[in-house]
């Protein structure tokens, strides 16, 4: 046998490594938009952040959200945005965006030594 | 048997074929998001089904001195015993036909339900309240697919159309009493109807008119798809007789 | 700032166990590994609910059939929370499905075998899951932070699926002698495919050690083959049922179970598609995408009549 042994794991198998080729038509179809998915776990909690899905609209990004994030409870709340409107900071900007912030230990509780006598503060 | 035990039988039977019919689309949905929202309703079938034939497994048991399970009653019965209506065992012919009868069967189940609530069975009245919370879901679902299928291109106008033709003659069960039923169904035609309608407007679909009904299900006379499903529902009970799994 | 300082500076994030984010800089051959490996990755979650989809119409109880439902439904949003994760290295869902059709993209081969009897569900999740979790456990670590977060979520899920497979088995192990022959035959025929699953032996790899040192992999396939034998040679003795191989046996002074040698050759014919179920499992997939199109289509062209529809009415 005159196989080229490669690694291969779970989920990544190369690609040039032979494979069945069946003929399918490729689609040219635009997909259903993509959608952030973010989750109340319980009353008094925020929403966060649990993923992204398809959908053909808001409502049935809500629907599907239900479906597909909260099958074992962990919701009570749902809000959904498509992702193209989600807007972010650049990583490069991070130093001057965060950093400055770092010598603030004023701000922090931990920065007043107080008296051991001195109770709930 | 009696009228009670028959009813929890027929609801049991209905739900569970049913559920076998969706459950065909897991892992054959048309994309993963909607693959896992079928599988949703179908889990939710199958759980009433469920709660009826342990009822219903209960009060057999009683009344004839002797222990029979959910699985018996599922499992080792045949076609002529089973009372679901004939709409649930229809083949799924396309998507079009999967949300159009889980509307048809979700809208009268709300309203079968909303009388069964009522009932002084408390055990049936605690399974539809616990049912309804589900059915409401399933016909906000399957109602805007529904109306996007109705509404969206030709074709997905043309096969819900097609699903339509199909569908309507076995709609017409629904209200026919059979002689065991405790809920009295006739008078709930109406309201259907108008809550049919008022999805169809928005679909742009017609209801069609003087149509004639199938009927049967409810006292076991079939279509001949339920002795294929029954077979592959009921194949390893068979085959293995008295085994637990 | 050059190529060489950027790569500089992603390897020390690396080295630091700081997670890598969607649009942090990364080397191209990092973003394509990651894209082919969360693909492969989602692409053996979705194939694998056929072989296990197969047998939902035919469960023995309403127990087990919603069981079965409940965890082949899982695996479609275990596929689903990985395409998104792949999404975000910018390679779209309907890209990745094209790749799996067409027979580019790869899944893993595990899900070429044959699910044969009802025993095959419980050999399944007992030992198919088993080993996937082993990776996905590991994943959890991964340095690209939506794949690693994806897969806490999925590892979250997947210890239920290990469970019920595990379970029935052992209810199959105490039943009758038809039932015991059933899950001691879907134990041999599953076996030996599972420990496939871990990839070839690490000696025997020519591949660099990339996916380890950007902490995308953090243990060989030996190491995890390993750990998987150890787990399984214990539990298959409170199913009361055998492992088919002669050569495996506890060794005390590895203080690990050593184990017979693989069949490479029947390993290799299944990745190159020659498995018993490769071509069947492809077509089961194209057909419910193509099948779908129509109703993806409805449901845009819906959506967009509805938008302009608002619109005209705002205007
Ligand atoms: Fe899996
Ligand atoms: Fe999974
Ligand atoms: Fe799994």
């Amino acid at each position: 046998m005159n196989i080229q042994i490669r690694k291969f794991y779970y989920g990544d198998i190369p690609e040039e490594t032979g494979g069945n080729s069946t003929s399918i038509k490729t689609t040219q179809e635009s997909g259903w938009p993509l959608w952030e998915i973010f989750i109340r776990s319980k009353q008094g909690l925020d929403h966060k952040h649990a993923g992204s899905l398809h959908a053909a609209d808001a409502q049935m990004a809500i629907e599907n959200a239900r479906d597909v994030y909260t099958r074992r409870q962990e919701g009570v709340s749902i809000w959904v945005v498509e992702s193209k409107y989600i807007h972010a900071t650049n990583p490069d900007d991070a130093e001057m965006f965060y950093e400055p912030a770092a010598d603030k230990v004023y701000r922090h509780p931990t920065f007043y030594d107080l008296p051991d006598e001195v109770k709930h503060m | 048997m009696s009228p009670i035990i028959n009813q929890t039988l027929q609801l049991a039977d209905t739900c569970l074929i049913l559920g076998q019919r969706n459950s065909e689309w897991c892992a054959h949905g048309p994309i993963l998001e909607q693959d896992i929202a079928i599988t949703n309703i179908t889990l939710d079938l199958i759980g009433q089904a469920r709660h009826f034939y342990q009822y219903a497994a209960e009060l057999i048991s009683k009344s004839e001195n002797k222990t029979i399970t959910e699985d018996a009653l599922a499992y080792l019965r045949t076609e002529r015993a089973f009372k679901n209506w004939l709409i649930c065992e229809l083949p799924n012919e396309d998507w079009a036909h999967t949300v159009l009868r889980q509307f048809f069967f979700s809208s009268f189940q709300l309203l079968l339900f909303e009388e069964l609530e009522k009932n002084s069975d408390s055990q049936l009245s605690a399974i539809a309240t616990k049912s309804i919370k589900e059915i409401k879901y399933h016909i906000k679902w399957s109602s805007e697919w529904v109306i996007r299928l109705g509404d969206g291109t030709e074709e997905s106008n043309n096969r819900i159309n097609k699903a339509l033709q199909i569908l309507w003659p076995y709609t017409g069960e629904f209200f026919m009493p059979a002689d065991y039923e405790i809920i009295s169904v006739g008078p709930l035609q109406e309201k259907w109807l108008l809550s049919i309608k008022e999805i169809f407007d928005e679909a742009g679909l017609t209801m069609p008119e003087n149509i004639f009904m199938q009927s049967g299900g409810k006292s076991g006379i079939h279509t001949e798809h339920l002795g294929f499903i029954l077979s592959e529902l009921q194949y390893l009970q068979r085959a293995y007789p008295g085994a637990e799994w | 700032m050059s190529i060489h300082e950027l790569e500089k500076i992603f390897q020390d994030k690396i080295d630091k166990e700081i997670k890598i984010e969607p649009k942090d800089w990364m080397p191209e051959a990092y973003r394509k590994t990651n894209i082919r490996q969360i693909s492969q990755h989602a692409h053996s979650e979705i194939v694998g609910m056929l072989p296990e989809g197969n047998w939902i119409s035919r469960a023995p109880s309403l127990k087990r059939k919603a069981i079965l439902i409940a965890k082949v439904q899982d695996e479609a949003g275990h596929g689903l929370y990985l395409y998104s994760a792949a999404e975000t290295l910018g390679s779209s869902r309907e890209q990745m499905i094209d790749d799996l059709h067409s027979g580019k993209a790869k899944y893993s081969s595990i899900f070429n075998y044959p699910t044969l009897t009802w025993a095959d569900m419980g050999a399944v999740g007992w030992l198919v899951d088993g080993a996937a979790i082993l990776n996905q456990v590991m994943l959890c670590r991964t340095s690209y932070g939506p794949y690693a977060r994806a897969m806490v979520r999925i590892c979250k899920e997947e210890s239920f699926h290990q469970r019920q497979g595990f379970e029935s088995l052992l209810v199959l192990s105490k039943g009758t002698k038809e039932q015991r022959d059933m899950c001691q035959d879907a134990i041999n025929r599953w076996w030996w495919p599972s420990l496939m699953m871990f990839g070839p032996k690490d000696s025997e790899s020519t591949n660099s050690d990339q996916s380890i040192k950007w902490k995308i992999k953090r243990k060989t396939n030996d190491e995890l083959r390993q750990q998987f034998v150890d787990m399984i040679a214990e539990q298959v003795k409170l199913l009361g049922m055998t492992l088919p191989d002669p050569h495996l046996k506890w060794n005390e002074s590895r203080k690990h179970y050593d184990f017979g040698e693989i069949n490479w050759e029947e390993f290799w014919n299944v990745v190159k598609g020659n498995g018993p179920c490769n071509k069947q499992r492809l077509e089961a997939r194209i057909k419910a995408h193509e099948e779908g199109a129509w109703v993806r289509e409805a449901a845009l062209a819906y959506s967009s009549k509805k938008q302009s529809r608002s619109n005209a009415k705002v205007a």
